[in-house]
């Protein structure tokens, strides 16, 4: 039994100012990226002396001035080079160690999960130096390999995933796979993994993203600039006083680099989403 | 006789399955010690030590909780402690207050808003973006001369007289604070709305058929629903809050009048850890660990604090 309620005037009045309230704050959320694009398309003149929403014609001079400087793609390329390899690494072993958590009963399992649930709460401020000193010691600065084979050890994953199999796997699944002989590790493959896929997939879109991002370790490790990642090389522009000096370039810099996270964004907003949201039900 | 030699068959058939369990955990736990316990550890031994510069194959020598003294008697540490605390506090408090009033209203029985899908979407995607770009957008958009905030307000109030957003104390700290708000209010929004979302349909029809009123719903229900939310939302917020360090140290220069006043904690460490003429890598280290001394004992208190007994 559905009845439409008869709204009063002062309730329609304040759903309505409701709505405004919402809007603006989008736009607010918004109108940052707006000026951005903008301006990325306007001389240094226009930008300083005034702001409107129509574009500039100095598009190409500003791609000029930056890509003169510096390859911003070849940053991208360096970004997905690191962050690619980190995000496989980082769901492939940690899911693997859940599992052998969540599932096989061997001496230590009790104490390593410990460990993680302390070190997952340790903030990565106290390793910062150590780990830079030990990357020195290996002769491992200057490459990758600080920057994705850590992901190995990626212990919030390693603790969500083991729940989340304990949670949906069924042990009688991988006894029955056992009795048709099966191996251990084709069962992982081709039971655990497809189970706990949502689960990883999140996850894996994330830490995407989170390693993209990287600023202060890419910056700690990486000295040679053909070695640098976007934001490490999105901040050199400011050793450069041709695109200091021109302030189009400077926002077409910026603007360039956020298009692939942008684009990351659109096709996958709905895991995005998502997955923020489980991160607090989970607690 | 054949019974027991077949369970004991079965047995060992398990413990071999179990040591399957040594293999899988083998590449995490060795990657772990490596690049997570042994840089946690070779820290605070450094901590120890009287080690400036770092050189390899050096050794170390031991000189007792020396550095750790010299932090707490440092003044440049606490002017940066209480300069992340604001720069964090106001954040916090702006970006869990909008949080809260959004999660209200999208949240309230009367007016049942719609169109949150599409809202969240907008509001989120500020997180998403790069520190550095975002940091490097708004030190060009507040620049005092050519920034566009500044440009539009000359623009629309000639007798405005312009504000130096980043190059006076106060403004420069707001300024940090209002874009980290800007950057995770959807975030915490996000982790508030799944909260609520969680809470059942049920309780809300069964008190309002008790005649419970729409804020006796959202005192009574809602608000002791989300606690634990609110609690983890803070928490590593503090967490993250703490370890700020790429918006204010890219925004702000070292050569700025500024620059001791958003000086963050992680940007003090940073310049004794890694910077040019100012490594002190032992002192830097002995700061890294009263960092996380910190940072747990609030973290502990904050979670008595949400935990408490309502009496």
């Amino acid at each position: 039994m559905e009845y439409k309620a008869k709204h009063t005037f002062g309730y329609n009045l304040t759903k309505f100012i409701l709505y405004v309230l919402l809007t603006a704050l989008a736009v607010l959320c918004l109108i940052p990226f707006l000026m951005m694009t903008v301006n990325a398309t306007r001389t240094s003149f226009e930008i300083a002396t005034g702001f409107t929403l129509i574009p500039g014609k100095a598009l190409p001079d500003n791609w000029k001035t930056v890509f003169n400087y510096f390859n911003l793609f070849k940053g991208m390329w360096n970004s997905l080079k690191v962050a690619l390899p980190a995000t496989l690494l980082g769901a492939y072993f940690p899911a693997l160690a859940a599992y052998a958590l969540a599932f096989y009963k061997f001496k230590g399992n009790k104490t390593i999960f410990w460990v993680i649930l302390i070190f997952m709460m340790i903030p990565g401020t106290l390793s910062l130096i150590g780990f830079y000193q030990l990357c020195a010691a290996l002769k491992i600065t200057n490459s990758y390999i600080p920057l994705t084979v850590p992901a190995i050890a990626a212990s919030g994953t390693v603790f969500f995933l083991r729940q989340y199999i304990q949670a949906s796997l069924s042990p009688a699944l991988i006894e029955a796979a056992r009795i048709d002989g099966a191996s251990e590790i084709f069962s992982f493959h081709r039971i655990v993994i497809p189970i706990i896929f949502p689960a990883i997939a999140t996850m894996s879109i994330m830490g995407f993203i989170g390693n993209w991002n990287s600023y202060m370790l890419p910056m700690i490790i990486l000295s040679k600039p053909e070695k640098y990642t976007l934001p490490v090389m999105l901040v050199s522009l400011r050793s450069s006083t041709d695109i200091t000096q021109n302030y189009g370039a400077i926002y077409l810099c910026i603007a360039i680099s956020m298009i692939p996270i942008i684009l990351v964004f659109i096709t996958f907003s709905r895991y995005i989403i998502s997955s923020v949201s489980q991160g607090a039900v989970k607690e | 006789m054949e019974k027991t030699t077949k369970i004991k068959h079965k047995r060992s058939k398990l413990t071999a399955y179990n040591n399957w369990g040594y293999v899988f955990v083998a590449p995490f736990v060795i990657t772990f010690l490596i690049f997570s316990v042994y840089p946690v550890l070779r820290t605070l031994a450094l901590s120890f030590t009287d080690l400036k510069i770092f050189k390899l194959n050096q050794s170390l020598h031991f000189i007792g909780f020396e550095q750790y003294v010299r932090v707490f008697e440092s003044d440049n540490f606490r002017r940066a402690l209480v300069n992340t605390v604001i720069v964090w506090g106001v954040n916090i408090i702006t970006q869990l207050g909008l949080a809260f009033l959004l999660m209200m209203v999208f949240s309230d029985v009367k007016y049942r808003m719609k169109g949150l899908s599409v809202y969240r979407l907008i509001y989120y995607l500020p997180n998403l973006i790069a520190a550095t770009s975002i940091a490097l957008l708004f030190s060009n958009l507040l620049d005092k001369n050519y920034g566009t905030v500044n440009v539009m307000l000359k623009g629309w109030f000639p007798n405005y007289h312009l504000i130096d957003w980043l190059g006076t104390k106060w403004p420069a700290r707001l300024s940090i604070s209002f874009i980290q708000t800007w950057m995770w209010f959807g975030n915490s929004f996000l982790m508030l709305m799944a909260g609520v979302q969680g809470v059942s349909r049920d309780y809300l029809e069964a008190a309002s058929i008790d005649g419970a009123g729409r804020w006796t719903i959202f005192g009574k229900i809602t608000l002791p629903l989300i606690r634990p939310i609110m609690m983890y939302v803070a928490i590593t917020s503090l967490i993250g809050g703490m370890q700020l360090f790429d918006m204010p140290y890219l925004m702000i220069a070292d050569t700025s009048q500024t620059y001791k006043h958003v000086q963050t904690a992680m940007m003090y460490l940073y310049r004794y850890a890694f910077g040019q003429k100012t490594t002190q890598v032992a002192y830097a280290s002995a700061v890294a660990y009263t960092l996380f001394l910190i940072i747990l004992v609030v973290s502990v208190a904050q979670f008595l604090f949400f935990n408490r007994k309502e009496d």
